[in-house]
């Protein structure tokens, strides 16, 4: 208690300074995208105009940093309307929670199999689905694009969901093996002399127990189902079923020249996952760290 | 429990969602992608495809191909060797400047500096943010024009005044004069790419060499202190060693991160020919040119580029941890 109390030091201020400066470094460029989403253009950009009473034209300097004079909700009913923000956002949503419930079954069921069930080969089997760590989206574009295009798949939400799913796979396996480890045997052991199979075993006793795995895998899951660009792009032409990314990316072939409705566009994107994040912070931390400190 | 059939059977029905994925769309894609590579065809529905050996990898690293009827020599647009230099400074800058500068706030968090937790979720948050998001963000923060923050900044320190010529004068590659257009020229297309990158993700390597130092025994830094030695002393001899793991797996995610880099180039650039990379010349061929086989051909060798690095960085750890051991 004593130190805490006793006078800072100089090199501390300065190390609490250099780091203000980071945060600083950090949330400038997103307050700047929340300011001039709520702008018109003659503000972002500067205008002029002739004052009536004495016929002089008067330079507006454009308002770069400031708040602004007068806000623009009307920007976002524009992306929202116009640039189809609402849909992207329930595809995005839609795809995103139909490849986490896709992982987070695989990967509990996988993981049942390859920590709990003795049998020869599997941590050969392991090591297989751990090869996905590495493993390149690119290495699918191709051939994916080709079977689904076979299958009249392209441009459905399966097509996102299925690549998704396979390819958070290997993390969901990693992160399921840690939690399931951490259940005693003991409980197997006790469920299997009550009478139950593998099956009542995996859907009584473990999976109950896995809660805290969904988190962790869910929102890894999430995260990059959400922010995914390539196969986003490529498998899904057509408006309707568009995710998050790709809308953006779209509206700025639209508004090439309008600020607002696209500071509109990157916001509505940006901050439903910052509220999330301000609420669980830690745990989306910890997924994080689950995944590559076991790796 | 006795393995009996039903218990074999039931450990494959375990496995078999799994198996089905990622066979399906990794593993069977990546044979799939291989056998095109060695293959020319134009149409997705093709089906005679064209077996043309390893020229697909040939046309990727020749800068200069000769026309087949007059053998004159013409700069191959197709050229991979730019895009692949191109991601492996990526992968230096991102290791060299980014992960030290991670390791130096996380040495510097973790001591127990009062609000450690709240600077860290502030450096974590852009990670969580779109990459597209923040590639169109950063467009807009060097746009050329009045509105972009970078330029206008410049212009209210004076500081354009003698840095957009000395820009100038270091530009070879096009006559134009540098007023601003970060990513319009080659030589400051990639700077202006790490910048973002380095951005987004210095926070992601803080978080996971911090939970690292978090995890060094409280012991082992209290017999250090007792011994007498000094904050630098004990980063270089008890912190770091004891966070090699991670620091692996750091230096392994910048690596192949940068070599699959695709969304930021795609995001923040109209024209990506001034900062190529792999990805973005091989979307390039499959979706403008239609050529899946030489795009096949970049992703076999991403493949195994990611899965070499990989490889070689796990080696390079391996070997350093044994020395102190």
């Amino acid at each position: 208690m004593k130190e805490r109390n006793r006078k800072l030091k100089p090199s501390t201020i300065l190390v609490h300074f250099l780091l203000l400066v980071l945060v600083f470094i950090n949330i400038f460029p997103l307050y700047w995208m929340l300011t001039f989403s709520l702008k018109t253009n003659d503000e972002i950009l500067g205008y002029s105009y002739k004052d009536p009473e004495t016929g002089v034209r008067v330079q507006v300097a454009p308002n770069h940093v400031g708040l602004p004079h007068q806000w623009e909700w009307s920007n976002y009913a524009e992306a929202m309307n116009t640039g189809n923000m609402g849909l992207y956002f329930v595809n995005s949503l839609v795809v995103a929670v139909s490849a986490i419930a896709i992982t987070m079954v695989a990967s509990f069921m996988a993981t049942y199999a390859l920590t709990r069930l003795v049998w020869k080969g599997r941590k050969t089997m392991n090591k297989f689905f751990m090869l996905g760590l590495t493993i390149p989206i690119h290495a699918s574009i191709v051939p994916v694009y080709i079977i689904l295009s076979r299958m009249n798949l392209l441009n459905t939400y399966s097509a996102l969901i299925f690549p998704y799913a396979a390819f958070s796979l290997s993390m969901g396996i990693l992160i399921s093996s840690g939690f399931m480890g951490d259940i005693p045997y003991d409980l197997d052991e006790a469920a299997f002399l009550d009478g139950c199979g593998v099956w009542g075993i995996f859907l009584r006793v473990i999976a109950p127990l896995m809660m805290p795995a969904i988190a962790t895998v869910g929102i890894y899951t999430f995260l990059q189902c959400w922010n995914e660009l390539l196969f986003a792009t490529i498998f899904v032409s057509s408006g309707q079923y568009r995710t998050l990314p790709v809308g953006v990316q779209q509206l700025f072939g639209q508004y090439t020249t309008r600020w607002g409705p696209i500071g509109a566009a990157l916001s509505i994107a940006t901050i439903p996952t910052l509220i999330v994040y301000v609420f669980l912070s830690k745990r989306i931390q910890d997924s994080f760290i689950a995944g590559a400190v076991k790796g | 429990m006795k393995k009996t059939f039903t218990y074999r059977l039931n450990i494959f029905l375990f496995l078999l969602p799994a198996l089905i994925l990622f066979v399906g769309v990794l593993i069977a894609p990546i044979i799939m992608s291989a056998i095109y590579s060695v293959h020319d065809f134009n149409s997705i529905s093709d089906t005679n495809m064209k077996f043309v050996g390893l020229e697909n990898y040939i046309t990727l690293f020749s800068r200069e191909m000769a026309n087949p009827e007059t053998g004159k020599l013409f700069t191959n647009d197709k050229f991979m060797g730019d895009a692949l230099v191109n991601s492996l400074l990526l992968a230096g800058l991102s290791v060299f400047i980014q992960l030290p500068l991670s390791l130096i706030i996380a040495l510097k968090l973790s001591k127990g500096i009062r609000g450690e937790r709240a600077y860290l979720s502030i450096f974590f948050m852009p990670v969580l943010i779109s990459t597209v998001i923040i590639g169109r963000l950063w467009m807009n923060i060097y746009d050329p024009g009045k509105a972009g923050i970078l330029n206008a900044g410049l212009r209210t320190l004076g500081i354009d005044q003698w840095l957009f010529p000395w820009i100038s004068s270091k530009i070879t590659s096009s006559k134009l004069a540098f007023t601003g257009q970060w990513t319009g020229f080659r030589e400051t297309a990639l700077g202006a790419a790490f910048v973002p990158i380095l951005w987004q993700y210095i926070g992601y390597h803080m978080l996971l060499m911090y939970a690292g130092i978090k995890g060094v025994p409280p012991e082992l830094l209290e017999a250090a202190e007792l011994d007498g030695c000094t904050e630098g002393q004990v980063n270089r001899h008890i912190i770091i060693p004891y966070i090699k793991p991670i620091l692996k797996v750091s230096v392994i995610f910048a690596v192949t991160g940068s070599l699959k880099s695709f969304d930021l180039i795609y995001a923040l650039m109209k024209d990506t020919t001034k900062a190529e990379l792999p990805s973005t010349l091989m979307y390039k061929l499959l979706f403008l040119h239609n050529r899946y086989g030489l795009g096949s051909a970049i992703a076999v060798i991403l493949i195994a580029l990611c899965f070499i690095f990989a490889l070689l960085i796990t080696l390079a750890f391996r070997d350093k941890g044994e020395k102190v051991a």
